[in-house]
């Protein structure tokens, strides 16, 4: 049943147009789009035997360099599947004759030991030309962009023959902040479903990995300083819990990949799991002058709530490398509040009167002090800026409510704050027709403001909820919508606009991704030479 | 035409259906992991009493009254596949070979009261799928008239054996009769927009299996590619297919799902779906499809079946032919929707045959003149046809046991009453269309839907209504 109608011959007709246009030595795209790629029709073959990555005699890194050793290894494995395989057939070689093909990797600054941050510069220079690869970069992190670059342009003819074609790329990202926000306590995400969340992701640059990690349903973290919390809070105390070195492996794993490791562990509202194991923590509820039984956000009115939370957040700065944390502080119902006797008294003495947005907002400056004296800085969602418009201290916002986004991006960006955007990107929410080129045309700076104020976005993120989402379908839902994002954040938007001109190359990565064991669901009708089999 | 359900059955199948359902105890033992049937039985009992299950001690055999005996291939297969699901890897119970309870249930015992009990056989659309399942010590009882019946039951069966805290199997005290209340429960799958590897069919076919869904609608061809890989006529799919070699389902692909899908009384309804559709069929054969005009010139591009020459109709005897002997269902699928006239009017050709026909300008009737022609070549392969509703809203004149398939929603319960009320089977997909995606919880949309919400002129026509659910379309 063609339901999709003219749309679906609209497209067929436009994409056998692209296809028919497209020379027969076929060049391979890279996605998400470099700044500046040139290619021309001369082509290389490439021999596994006769390949490999070396660094360059100027590079500041050298063998030893943890991440770009690693990362050699790997590429090597994406690049030449078959060979990784086992599969050798001499046959290849008849025509033409392999040469020697060398990419000399030189980094201008040491620091392989370290992790990325948001100053950290990603950008890279690659030139692809007979018998060698020169790829230049000033941090590892840049290398690791250029390698992914590279793998993309490497591709197979019929008879599984390795070519790449003459290429000039200078690329850098236009945002620094490329994010993907995903959510293990609606549903528990066993660790090798995140890590190979994490290997997607660096296929497509996104370098920030937000892990909401503990929320209403579960709390799977397993803490040092309070073992109750998993314990009493987690879905399974053994089998749904991500232990120190669970945690450990994911930071690694990221950092291999230049990905950053945000933790958000959201408060006072999205705290049900943690009363489990910290009781007095939340607010008691009131039916009249008795409590309820049933409990509301953190207490923001006794002084073990914030010795609580000191303690909780010393652990999570030495445990989590990043200088980032997220503090949540999102849809805080203040109903629970009201029906105590102990907090309107607290409201009182402190002069809010019936503003329980005042409240609110003392109780994230408290905990957003604490996080700043551990040298960390504060990531809130929009709401703490909503109630609260005159910052008092620096933190950044990340906008996620639907609607006019790009009007609070303003404002946020007026009242010098800077900003992630996030909202347009919700992409647990599927549109009726499976839709990726809705992610791809966003503007994140499509809105009235100075060049300083712009210059405060520091870029956004994909979030994927988990209330219907787990292990059994996590992957196609990202995959490749997320792509279509990857994009809009790395490139430049001029020339990415069109989504019609983008879905051939997308099209294209998305069968890439399947080769590399992404489970990505189609954009559209066709097929790719490597389905995924099932199972 | 033909009423599957007996009245009195659909009468208690709609009583039922309004709430006459007992089985109070249900509701009282019912703990986070013990008796959750799907679907629900039609009548269920169960008590408190718990059997041990042991995987050492524990069979699934053959009633000595039974028809069926351990040279019934399909029953000893469906023994090991619900005893696999039932105890899973057998490793585990190594070192509980020792413990036996005096509250063992020791067997389940089969017996298949029909004389013949189509072993060998293929299920159908008049097949009795109806069980009894008795759960007391020390052995279980399964009743049913034919093999079809007895796997419906044992799925039963195997969802109500549960752990208890100790990782060993129990069952309690059940008594279940069951049937289904619509006969024809299906899925369609479209492995034309995408190829869908061999194993994701199986799977699909295995998890159907566990929800009692015993119709696989294959809408294996259609535009966009061919991968059914015909012996009549090989270049269908060398040039039809997305690729030649990777993208097929080569002949003995074909069998194995039809064997995997019968060994689980499942029915294979293949759908060959013309004349719109069939841009893939004109790769391999040329002169199949109807040339489209730009003014006086072909364009270039192809529309629908070309219904004005003879050669099509020759073509797709010799294709139905081979299509009924490789499909053994009774029923064979012919599509028949959403086709575009346009390229049919640009083409002078089809504007004289038109002109000679009488058809006037009126294409609906030329479309009919096709199908016509294509159910009576159908028939005389002696298979029966299954056709989208448009086939059945522009007047064609249609075989007796013909059925049609309603899946335009706007107008559903009319279409319905009208189908009916002219005397044919119909199937209901509409409120189905499961690659529709929505957020949250969208399973109770499709849980509501109650088929038989219509206007019914009397009880004496029956209508005869079956649900397929369309995934994806």
């Amino acid at each position: 049943m063609a339901h999709t109608g003219t749309y679906s011959r609209c497209l067929q007709v436009w994409f056998s147009l692209v296809v028919v246009s497209v020379p027969l030595e076929q060049v391979e795209g890279v996605w998400p789009l470099p700044q500046q790629i040139h290619q021309s029709a001369d082509r290389y073959s490439l021999s596994p035997q006769l390949f490999s990555f070396t660094y360059g005699k100027d590079s500041a890194a050298q063998a030893g360099c943890s991440v770009l050793d690693a990362a050699f290894k790997r590429y090597f494995s994406i690049i030449f599947p078959d060979f990784t395989k086992g599969a050798e057939n001499g046959l290849h070689y008849l025509w033409p004759e392999p040469k020697p093909f060398v990419v000399s990797v030189s980094v201008k600054s040491r620091g392989c030991d370290g992790y990325p941050d948001e100053d950290s510069d990603e950008s890279y220079n690659l030139s692809v030309s007979n018998g060698q690869a020169v790829l230049r970069s000033v941090t590892v992190w840049g290398s690791l962009r250029g390698l992914e670059s590279f793998s993309q342009l490497v591709y197979q003819d019929d008879y599984g023959s390795y070519f790449l074609n003459k290429t000039e790329i200078v690329d850098f990202p236009r945002f620094a902040f490329r994010g993907l926000l995903l959510d293990t306590s609606r549903h528990y995400l066993p660790l090798h479903a995140i890590l190979k969340n994490l290997d997607a992701m660096a296929y497509s640059k996104f370098n920030v990995f937000h892990w909401h990690i503990v929320d209403d349903p579960s709390f799977p973290y397993q803490s040092r300083t309070f073992p109750d919390l998993s314990n009493k809070g987690a879905f399974h105390p053994f089998t749904h819990i991500y232990t120190q070195s669970d945690v450990m492996r994911v930071i690694e794993h990221a950092r291999m990949r230049g990905i950053r490791v945000v933790p958000e562990f959201d408060s006072p509202g999205h705290t049900q799991s943690w009363g489990k194991g910290q009781p007095d923590l939340l607010t008691p509820c009131y039916k009249g002058d008795v409590p309820s039984g049933s409990f509301g956000p953190v207490d923001p009115t006794v002084d073990t709530t914030y010795k609580f939370m000191e303690r909780l957040l010393k652990e999570v700065k030495y445990v989590f490398p990043d200088s980032y944390v997220h503090l949540g502080g999102d849809e805080v119902s203040f109903a629970c509040w009201q029906s105590n006797p102990n907090v309107r008294k607290f409201m009182e003495k402190m002069g809010f009167g019936k503003d329980f947005t005042k409240l609110e907002s003392f109780y994230m400056e408290s905990i957003m002090n604490m996080t700043a004296a551990l040298n960390k800085t504060s990531i809130v969602w929009q709401d703490v800026f909503d109630y609260h418009e005159r910052p008092r201290s620096k933190y950044v916002v990340e906008v996620w409510k639907q609607g006019c986004y790009l009007c609070e991006m303003r404002r946020v960006t007026k009242a010098g704050l800077k900003v992630i955007l996030a909202a347009p990107f919700y992409l647990d929410l599927p549109i009726p027709t499976h839709s990726w080129a809705r992610y791809y045309i966003v503007r994140p700076l499509a809105f009235r403001g100075t060049d300083e104020q712009k210059k405060l976005v520091i870029g956004g993120e994909v979030a994927m909820w988990g209330e219907y989402v787990d292990a059994t379908n996590l992957t196609p839902r990202l995959w490749p919508r997320a792509c279509a994002a990857a994009e809009r954040l790395w490139s430049d938007e001029e020339k990415t606009l069109n989504a019609d001109l983008a879905f051939p190359r997308l099209e294209e990565f998305r069968c890439q991704l399947l080769k590399r064991g992404i489970q990505a669901e189609p954009l559209f009708v066709g097929h790719c030479k490597h389905e995924y089999n099932g199972l | 035409m033909y009423c599957l359900l007996k009245f009195a059955s659909l009468f208690l199948a709609v009583s039922v259906c309004h709430g006459w359902l007992f089985g109070d105890f249900v509701g009282k033992q019912k703990d986070l992991d013990e008796i959750s049937l799907w679907p629900q039985p039609q009548k269920f009992q169960s008590s408190a009493v718990a059997f041990k299950l042991s995987p050492v001690r524990f069979q699934i055999v053959h009633a000595k009254e039974s028809s069926a005996g351990p040279n019934c291939s399909l029953l000893e297969n469906a023994f090991r596949r619900y005893f696999e699901y039932m105890f899973g890897d057998m490793k585990k119970h190594e070192k509980s070979r020792k413990k036996v309870f005096d509250s063992d249930l020791v067997e389940l015992k089969v017996w298949v009261t029909s004389a013949d009990p189509e072993c060998d056989g293929y299920p159908s659309l008049q097949t009795d799928e109806s069980y009894e399942l008795s759960v007391d010590g020390p052995s279980a009882v399964l009743k049913a008239a034919n093999v079809w019946g007895a796997l419906r039951g044992l799925e039963t069966f195997s969802q109500l054996v549960y752990e208890d805290d100790y990782g060993v199997n129990n069952i309690n005290k059940t008594v279940i009769s069951d049937f289904p209340r619509f006969a024809h429960r299906g899925i369609l799958l479209d492995s034309s927009r995408h190829f869908l590897p061999l194993k994701v069919i199986l799977a699909n076919l295995e998890a159907m299996a566990m929800n009692k869904f015993n119709v696989f609608h294959w809408h294996i061809v259609d535009d966009q590619s061919f991968p059914y890989m015909s012996r009549t006529f090989p270049e269908l799919s060398q040039k039809g297919a997305f690729h030649p070699f990777t993208h097929v389902y080569t002949p003995s692909d074909v069998k194995m799902v039809i064997e995997f899908a019968r060994m689980r009384g499942i029915r294979v309804i293949p759908e060959f779906d013309t004349p719109g559709h069939t841009q893939s069929w004109g790769n391999g054969i040329t002169n199949l499809l109807t040339p489209c005009f730009s003014g006086s010139k072909p364009s270039g591009t192809f529309g629908p079946v070309n219904p004005i020459l003879n050669s099509s109709y020759e073509f797709m005897a010799q294709f139905f032919k081979e299509i009924s002997a490789v499909f053994p269902d009774a029923y064979i699928h012919l599509g028949g929707d959403e086709v575009d006239f346009n390229c049919w009017k640009s083409n002078p050709d089809v504007g004289k045959f038109m002109e000679q026909q009488g058809f006037g300008t009126d294409y609906s009737k030329l479309e009919s003149f096709y199908i016509q022609r294509l159910l009576d070549i159908v028939a005389a392969t002696n298979k029966g046809y299954m056709v989208w509703q448009e086939v059945f809203d522009n007047g064609v004149k249609l075989k007796d046991d013909t059925v049609v398939e309603v899946w335009i929603g706007n107008k559903m319960e009319e279409e319905l009453q009208n189908v009916t009320g002219a005397g044919f089977t119909t199937i209901l997909s509409a409120p189905w269309y499961l690659d529709y995606i929505s957020y949250g919880q969208d399973w109770q949309k499709y849980y509501k839907v109650e088929p038989l919400n219509f206007p019914a002129e009397s009880r004496h026509t029956d209508p005869c209504v079956e649900r397929t659910a369309a995934v994806p379309r």
